[in-house]
């Protein structure tokens, strides 16, 4: 047990990295492979912004003036897709990557060659999806949920691309979370116990759970919707005994738990900002643990209250219903510990700070119209408008993109031993906020005025409205370029990085020089006096 | 940071079989793909050439990555504590094996329960039942769809019954070959190792004998109706992870023919046998559920 293995031959190349293409093909190193992710999520993030910039354009004015109706569902399909699958998912996974290995003092994730694997099958999923536009009949066109009969039924013949570059992100998201699991476990440095854990390695803990537990189900939906389309099985047709209500159920069984794995990792990179901008530790670690595991288990009880529509028993409405507005109550736990934080802090606001508050003060908006959503009765008159798409996009957009890039702002110091341009990270924070609050805030009113989503015309009565929305989503799309300027300018270089750039800032990854060696810890560190945000 | 206090950790060298896998994986995906609507258009097309080619991609992975894995492992290079990353890996592998057996399951049961009903008039759906498919009634197994199409129900009585007794006593003759293992009795081992796989070679051999039954004298298939399809994926994902199961027996018990794996170091083999125990206990789930009741 106490021999020394790690002085082996393959210890040489421990401290610098492998030149050339293969560094990137071939590594097995935490940093390397978060880096990838991270870049990978930003391209994605493009590419599935573009198409919503070709939304926004056909919604600019009602009529049909750019693209054909069945193109238009093909974008607001895959954007929803690449958004999800490639670009939230991925930036978080790049996070993990990145930073866990640091926060509890492990040389790097457990099991780390397959860790290069879960990222490389991104590239090919994501080509294969892409691929799938430009075939003959379109690529997917029946909104990311793929509803059936929409995606058996009546779909166009790519629909088995889409249902195998599912079946393929899926195993990547699966092997991304046992790792997160097992390094979290099994990796952390004595001293590190579970309670003195960094909130972000917690929150991952738990959405490593979320997405072992319910990927594999993805998977048997969309097995389902290929051999209903292909193979002539009836899963989701009445004739055949079926029901195309049994898709949404197994659907959303995967797609609830799917938006808190998209939530979960914010809330921990938001409880890392707040107190190191406040000057303070955070206040209630261990209830924002609780709350977190709270939050996770209720995702499996609630996924039904995307159906109220649909047809289900009273009882099961009720049911959904109040096992929704439950939720509201961890999630107030949360939201009442960051500003609890910031009470009497001495409070400073760089960026990563600026978008943490807007994340704060947006998502608690996203929240709130989850909360008017879930509400069966009143349900009824959002569901399926434009109330509906302002809400999932506060929460993602405002909540988790926001969040991302307050982690970027963040961590950008450790992770190439620059500082980033203040004055330009200030300027890419005030114009995304006012141009997302322009492009999603008016959507509320036009849900509630009955402008139904997913519809490429409308009625002149929302006109003003969407040619409101569109300039705010313009600008939104261009304000992100600022973003790709201030990383491209922080890599190149910039003002020389302290270990520990932001004084409130705690936790092993600020003990580590900046930009992090290759390798961090070749021997764990001993962690007895470092309670991150538990002291 | 305190000197040779602490285990030193190993993190392996960078491989090219990682990315080898992703472009198998990649070109599986794009190849079924292909393959499927090729299949429908009943049109001859390349889809089933790719597909073919990240087979093989992903079987020469396969067999680099595990060769690589087992040369590192037995020159010594492995810490305690990657055994322990190893051993809980797999079990959250197995887990997620679980909830993809629970998506199917969640069918079953949705359509027996609720669906089927519904479709025949329980609840308040009288009017679906009388309007929408006249005549229409609730039985299961499902013999005659509310579109119509017939088919024969499979009794448990028979070769399900032998098949549940194979693999159960399987599961009890592979945990004999492990406690060989940890005794280091390698006979033992070997002997019931063997058995082991022999019986997963019976039950495979059985559920061809018993899909052949069901296609060409029940006339139970895969399209015929939601009481066919719950049948044959259930039974077929198993069936594949049995497949997948006794590949990796076989595996193992040639690796312990060229005297592999010590009463102390076996993660590989422990890991194949728990894969064990998982299909047998979702063939109990099964032959429950699906047969039985």
């Amino acid at each position: 047990m106490s021999t020394v293995v790690g002085e082996m031959d393959h210890n040489d190349h421990h401290h610098h990295a492998p030149p050339g293409i293969t560094r990137w093909l071939f590594t097995t190193n935490h940093k390397d492979i978060g880096t990838l992710y991270l870049w990978f999520s930003f391209i994605m993030f493009l590419v599935g912004g573009s198409m919503a910039m070709v939304i926004r354009a056909e919604l600019f004015q009602p009529g049909l003036q750019l693209v054909e109706p069945h193109f238009f569902n093909q974008m607001t399909t895959v954007h929803g897709l690449i958004m999800v699958f490639g670009a939230v998912m991925p930036a978080f996974t790049g996070l993990a990557n990145w930073m866990i290995p640091m926060m509890i003092g492990a040389p790097d994730m457990a099991l780390p060659r397959m860790n290069n694997w879960s990222f490389w099958i991104l590239p090919f999923a994501f080509a294969i999806l892409l691929a799938s536009l430009f075939m003959e009949g379109g690529g997917p066109a029946f909104g990311w949920t793929f509803y059936a009969p929409l995606s058996t039924t009546y779909s166009s013949d790519s629909t088995a691309l889409f249902v195998f570059s599912v079946h393929i992100m899926g195993i990547s998201s699966i092997m991304g979370a046992i790792n997160v699991i097992v390094t979290i476990m099994n990796m952390r440095a004595p001293g590190m116990t579970y309670m003195k854990m960094p909130l972000f390695c917690w929150s991952w803990f738990i959405t490593a759970f979320l997405l072992i537990a319910v990927m594999p189900v993805l998977a048997g939906a969309v097995t389902m919707v290929l051999t209903d389309k292909y193979f002539g099985t009836s899963f989701f047709d009445a004739a055949g005994g079926g029901d195309p209500v049994l898709f949404q159920h197994i659907f959303w069984f995967f797609g609830h738990p799917e938006v808190y794995i998209m939530i979960l990792p914010a809330f921990g990179v938001v409880s890392a900002i707040i107190p190191a901008f406040a000057r303070k530790p955070l206040f209630g670690y261990a209830s924002m643990v609780y709350a977190t595991a709270a939050i996770a288990g209720l995702s499996f009880l609630v996924w039904a209250h995307h159906m109220f529509t649909t047809g289900m028993p009273v009882f099961a409405e009720l049911f959904f219903m109040y096992c929704t507005m439950l939720i509201s109550v961890p999630t107030g736990v949360k939201v009442f510990n960051w500003v609890a934080t910031m009470w009497r802090g001495s409070m400073t606001f760089e960026t990563p700070m600026l978008f943490a508050l807007a994340f704060v003060i947006l998502f608690t908006i996203g929240g709130f119209s989850g909360l008017m959503l879930a509400i069966t009765p009143v349900d009824f008159q959002y569901h399926d408008t434009y109330f509906v798409v302002a809400h999932f996009h506060y929460v993602l957009v405002t909540g988790a993109i926001f969040s991302i890039m307050a982690a970027a702002y963040y961590w950008l110091p450790k992770w190439t031993g620059h500082m980033y341009d203040e004055k330009l990270g200030k300027l890419h924070f005030w114009a995304s906020l006012i141009s997302v609050n322009v492009l999603f805030f008016p959507m509320h009113f036009a849900g509630l005025a009955g402008m139904p989503r997913r519809i490429p015309d409308y009625s002149l009565a929302f006109a003003d409205i969407n040619q409101i929305v569109s300039i705010g989503g313009f600008a939104f799309g261009l304000s992100q370029l600022i973003f790709l300027w201030v990383v491209i300018k922080c890599i190149k270089g910039g003002e020389k990085a302290p270990a520990k750039p932001w004084d409130g800032a705690d936790g092993l990854e600020w003990e580590v020089p900046s930009p992090a060696p290759y390798h961090t810890f070749d021997t764990p560190p001993d962690v007895y006096d470092v309670p991150p945000e538990a002291k | 940071m305190a000197e040779q206090k602490h285990e030193k950790y190993y993190v392996p060298a960078s491989s090219p079989w990682p990315i080898v896998g992703a472009i198998g994986l990649g070109l599986i995906a794009f190849g079924a793909g292909h393959t499927v609507i090729d299949m429908k258009n009943e049109a001859d097309g390349w889809g089933l050439n790719v597909l073919l080619a990240g087979i093989a991609v992903i079987l020469v992975m396969l067999f680099g990555w595990f060769r690589d894995q087992i040369n590192e492992s037995m020159s010594g290079f492995y810490s305690s504590q990657l055994g322990h990353s190893y051993r809980q890996g797999m079990a959250w592998f197995i887990f997620s094996e679980v909830m993809f057996f629970a998506a199917f399951f969640g069918a079953l049961f949705y359509a027996r329960v609720i669906a089927v009903e519904w479709l025949g008039g329980a609840s308040n759906n009288l009017m679906t039942n009388e309007i929408l498919w006249p005549g229409f009634e609730a039985i299961w197994p499902l013999t005659e769809t509310p579109g119509g199409i017939r088919s024969g129900e499979m009794g448990w009585y028979g070769l399900p019954l032998y098949n549940t007794i194979i693999l159960i006593t399987s599961s009890f003759t592979c945990h004999f070959a492990h406690v060989g293992l940890e005794k280091g009795n390698r006979t033992q081992l070997k002997v019931w190792l063997g058995i082991t796989i022999l019986l997963g070679c019976i039950f495979l051999y059985l559920q061809g004998a018993e899909y052949v039954h069901a296609y060409q004298e029940l006339g139970l298939t895969l399209d015929s109706g939601i009481y066919g399809n719950t049948f044959y994926m259930l039974t077929g994902f198993h069936g594949l992870h049995v497949t997948l199961g006794t590949i990796m027996l076989i595996v193992m018990f040639l690796r312990v023919l060229k005297g592999h794996f010590t009463p102390d170091s076996h993660f590989a083999f422990q890991a194949t046998s728990w894969y064990w125990h998982f299909v047998d206990v979702v063939w109990v789930c099964l032959f429950i559920f699906v047969y039985v009741l």
